[in-house]
């Protein structure tokens, strides 16, 4: 005996298994991201006043961003519209569309992430404090033994909290330079990265495991265009069900960026 | 309905599904690989499941003895397994003692074993692989392959677990529930270990849950409606929901604890953290609370998770036994249905000391007591059931009925826990320990023992052997509470829990004139519950002994031992692949027994319509025989 309702439909609940199968997925998957962004508000709010961060993300990126897999969710809808349609050129070159748009994502999300690595707070000896994007180190830099000097395009700021908000007027004022330091002036040196604050921490989490979400979706997608898409030859019903099943995972994904880009992005 | 239900579209015959199926094409006999390691069926799944269970169990009732030694004997060597020990894990046993920090990696790794890698495995996915695709009449699970997948993420999770316990600083050591900032703080990498294992683990459930949900709503057998499906069918539905829901915001916990751990991030360290004496080098800001409520957002439907699998085991068997229908069928689906969902909003009973609040203690208070409701329904139909029965004593019976009056004392010890007044005082105490492991250990594993017992003829042909399951009964009723019992009171006079000394740094005989020391008659229990703990362990003997021994020579029996009625037993033993020789069309409810008109006191689920019309329940209660 076969399992029943693989590709047709069950009549009392109207749903094939990898349907219901895919829906109980992303169900857990809400409560996965729902706890992340419940961490996220709990964070926030009991952070200490004036130092949870503005304006540290590049709009403008996520704009473009949100753009791109708006547009992935439709090629891909109209990717299964085609299977439903028999359409099997139309429907490769949709989902060519969708791993082109995701790569593009995932391309300027790892440009963002570069940003943010190569972005660095330097706490002086003398208690300023030095916020730019790395030029170039010295040979011989080494902060442990005080030698050599490190170039950093950015500014200087009295105090840390005129980091935390970069929207503001103050900020928006002050001019980039190249800015030249010694090592033995170096308190403390430490780029954008997760540990930076608990900003950075959620955003690097939050972003990396959606990140990873894409990337699984864009390779199963993948599949499906490729080597998978040999299925359609041999069972056109249950190939256009797999489009569907994947499809509403990528719609999820899609979904928790609207969620990701507001809340990081524009707050 | 049931018209709708008869229509559905009979499973395709093997000759008719053409290429469409991979993975169905016609294999001559399955070699070793296919079969016991790359299996997707789900009866080979479930006893893959069962056995990997019951040996972590064991290992984790082993670790248990450990630790009970070092808490009656504080720093004396462990006799026996003290030079091995010494000789496997190196300077944290030194001189074949337990040290502090192994005596923490050994608790905090008997609780992780015990339920993520024990007892859920066993109850959940063991019995419901096994079982619940037979009950409902379906040929496997929905999602074979990703039933396979769960089993191997399981297993790798459990391999990620005890690989831990051999790298430099030993196993984790902050609990089971792994606590921020200390779970972070301690310096082994043991935690980055258990985090990962528990992603494994927690992967693992959720391929589980998924397809257990969809198997069940999607693979019914014709005429099986919900309200004829068998109780213990509905406590793994209810049961796969909360895995479902209530186990990512632990991932996310964990993957944030991860973060903490390796990339030096700070979500559950809060500002000016100091470690050792010596401030912390991290950005601060986070909240210890966080993780609490993400850990306990789990951790408290994990309570359920470990019970209701068990509550259905011991409503089929009390059904079959009793030779009656089920007391309150529909309370019993009800207040399983109503626990599922209530006990997503208990967690934070766990955390009165945290200084929450008392307009919060209390919403939590009150829900805690409203979640006693339905668990107390659930006990008294069970109860119920026995009343004017003719019983029918073996050894699943007996494990059943072992169950009832030792979840009631698991249950009920733990309504002071529930109210923030109480809870101050015994939080954190041996009374504790003692509550949920009425639960879990007398409780539910007594459930799963009664289970193996009952369901074992079905997987073998044959049955364990009778007097040596009674022994094994017997004797682990006596042991379990000898061993738990004096904890209540341990608890009640204030033993702490979680002290490798066993309390002896506040006890009367080293701190003489100190007010509420623990006294002497105290202390001494902690002797007394090794040696039961020791005799419980060997009681499990007679039962490994006679599970081994009865695949190949226990007693053969029919495919129908119990003259059961759900669908499990009314097809071959051990079922063939595809599980049914015909699709069974379901004719009526679960536990139609003793029904009047019929010679049998049983009537299969799928024996044709005789004297019924289909769908139509017995006209009267049978009397019980005198």
């Amino acid at each position: 005996m076969e399992i029943p309702y693989t590709v047709e439909i069950r009549p009392d609940t109207g749903l094939y298994n990898a349907k219901l199968g895919i829906w109980l997925f992303l169900a857990s998957e809400v409560m996965l991201f729902g706890g992340l962004f419940s961490a996220y508000v709990l964070l926030r709010v009991g952070a200490e006043p004036g130092m949870w961060p503005h304006g540290w993300l590049d709009v403008r990126l996520g704009t473009i961003n949100t753009l791109l897999l708006a547009l992935s969710a439709i090629t891909t809808l109209l990717a299964w519209a085609a299977c439903k349609a028999r359409q099997f050129a139309k429907f490769k070159f949709f989902h060519a569309c969708t791993i082109v748009l995701a790569l593009a994502f995932l391309g300027i999300k790892t440009y963002e992430y570069h940003d943010k690595w190569i972005h660095y707070e330097v706490d002086l000896a003398n208690g300023t404090y030095v916020d730019g994007h790395l030029v170039e180190k010295s040979p011989d830099f080494d902060l442990a033994k005080k030698t050599g000097t490190v170039t950093l395009h950015g500014h200087i700021v009295e105090e840390r909290k005129e980091l935390m908000d970069l929207r503001s007027p103050a900020v928006e004022a002050l001019k980039n330079d190249e800015l030249t330091i010694k090592a033995g002036d170096i308190k403390k040196m430490e780029n954008y990265g997760p540990r930076h604050n608990t900003f950075t921490a959620i955003y690097f989490t939050l972003t990396g495991l959606h990140g990873l979400h894409i990337l699984g979706g864009t390779i199963v997608i993948f599949y499906l265009w490729g080597p998978g898409s040999r299925m359609w030859r041999r069972d056109p019903e249950r190939f256009t069900n797999r489009i569907e099943v994947s499809g509403l995972f990528w719609h999820f994904v899609d979904l928790v960026w609207i969620f990701l880009f507001p809340v990081l992005y524009l707050t | 309905m049931d018209e709708l239900v008869e229509q559905f579209p009979p499973y395709r015959e093997p000759a008719e599904s053409g290429p469409a199926g991979p993975g169905h094409h016609e294999h001559a006999a399955p070699g070793f690989w296919s079969h016991y390691i790359f299996s997707t069926d789900h009866k080979v799944i479930g006893i893959q499941y069962g056995f990997t269970a019951l040996a972590f169990m064991l290992f984790g009732f082993f670790l248990m003895v450990l630790m009970r030694w070092q808490i009656a004997h504080p720093g004396m060597p462990v006799p026996v397994v003290g030079p091995v020990l010494e000789r496997i894990l190196g300077a944290p046993a030194a001189g074949g003692a337990i040290s502090p920090d192994l005596y923490n990696s050994f608790g905090a790794m008997h609780g992780t074993i015990m339920i993520f890698l024990g007892v859920v495995p066993l109850a959940f996915a063991a019995f419901g692989n096994y079982v619940v695709p037979l009950m409902i009449g379906a040929p496997d699970m929905a999602f074979p392959r990703v039933n396979m997948a769960s089993y191997h993420a399981f297993f790798l999770g459990g391999v990620v677990m005890l690989v831990s316990f051999f790298i430099p600083g030993g196993a984790a050591q902050a609990g089971w529930t792994s606590y921020s900032p200390l779970a972070t703080s301690i310096p082994t990498d043991g935690q980055a270990f258990w985090l990962i294992g528990m992603v494994l683990l927690i992967t693992s459930s959720l391929l589980g849950a998924v397809n257990f949900i969809a198997t069940i709503i999607q693979l019914r057998a014709p005429g099986m409606t919900w309200m004829r499906l068998p109780f213990f069918v509905w406590a793994q539905f209810v049961t796969a929901f909360i895995l479902l829901l209530a186990f990512p915001p632990l991932e996310a916990a964990g993957v944030l604890q991860l973060m903490d751990n390796v990339a030096h991030t700070s979500f559950f360290l809060p500002t000016g953290l100091a470690v050792g004496g010596q401030l912390a080098d991290r950005s601060g800001g986070g909240s210890p609370l966080l993780w609490q409520h993400l850990f306990w957002f789990l951790g408290h439907p994990e309570v359920y998770v470990l019970i209701l699998p068990a509550m259905g085991i011991v409503a089929e068997i009390i059904a079959n036994n009793t030779r009656k229908p089920l007391w309150g069928y529909k309370s019993l689906v009800y207040s399983v249905l109503f626990v599922g969902f209530l006990s997503f909003i208990v967690w934070a009973h766990h955390m009165y000391l945290t200084g929450m609040g008392q307009k919060i203690a209390t919403f939590f208070q009150t829900t805690t007591m409203i979640i006693s409701i339905p668990s107390v329904i659930i006990l008294t139909c069970l109860f119920l059931s026995l009343w004017g029965a003719s019983i029918r004593i073996n050894t699943p019976m007996l494990f059943a009925l072992g169950f009832l009056p030792m979840f009631g004392i698991g249950g009920l010890s733990g309504l002071p826990l529930g109210l923030a007044a109480a809870d101050l005082y015994l939080h954190d105490t041996y009374y504790v320990i003692a509550h949920f492991h009425y639960v879990v250990a007398p409780g539910t594993i007594f459930a799963l023992f009664a289970g193996v017992y009952y369901w074992f003829p079905k997987i073998t042909g044959r049955k364990l052997n009778e007097f040596w399951g009674r022994v094994h009964f017997w004797c682990s009723f006596v042991f379990m509470n000898m061993v738990f019992q004096p904890m209540f009171f341990q608890g009640i006079k204030g033993m702490l829990r979680r002290m490798s000394d066993g309390g002896v740094n506040y006890s009367a005989a080293r701190v003489p004139n100190a007010i509420d020391t623990l006294p002497g008659t105290i202390m001494e229990l902690n002797t007394f519950i090794l040696w039961a703990a020791i005799a419980l362990g060997l009681a499990q003997i007679p039962f490994i002994v006679n599970l081994f021994h009865s695949i190949q020579h226990g007693e053969k029996v029919s495919a129908n031992p119990w003259e059961a009625t759900t669908l499990e037993w009314q097809t071959p033993t051990p079922p063939p692949h595809g599980n049914f020789e015909h699709e069974p069309h379901v004719q009526r409810g679960p536990y139609e027994y003793s029904a009047p008109g019929h010679a049998a006191d049983f009537t299969p689920q799928n024996e044709a319509a005789a004297t019924t019309a289909p769908g139509q329940k017995p006209v009267s209660r049978p009397k019980p025989a005198h």
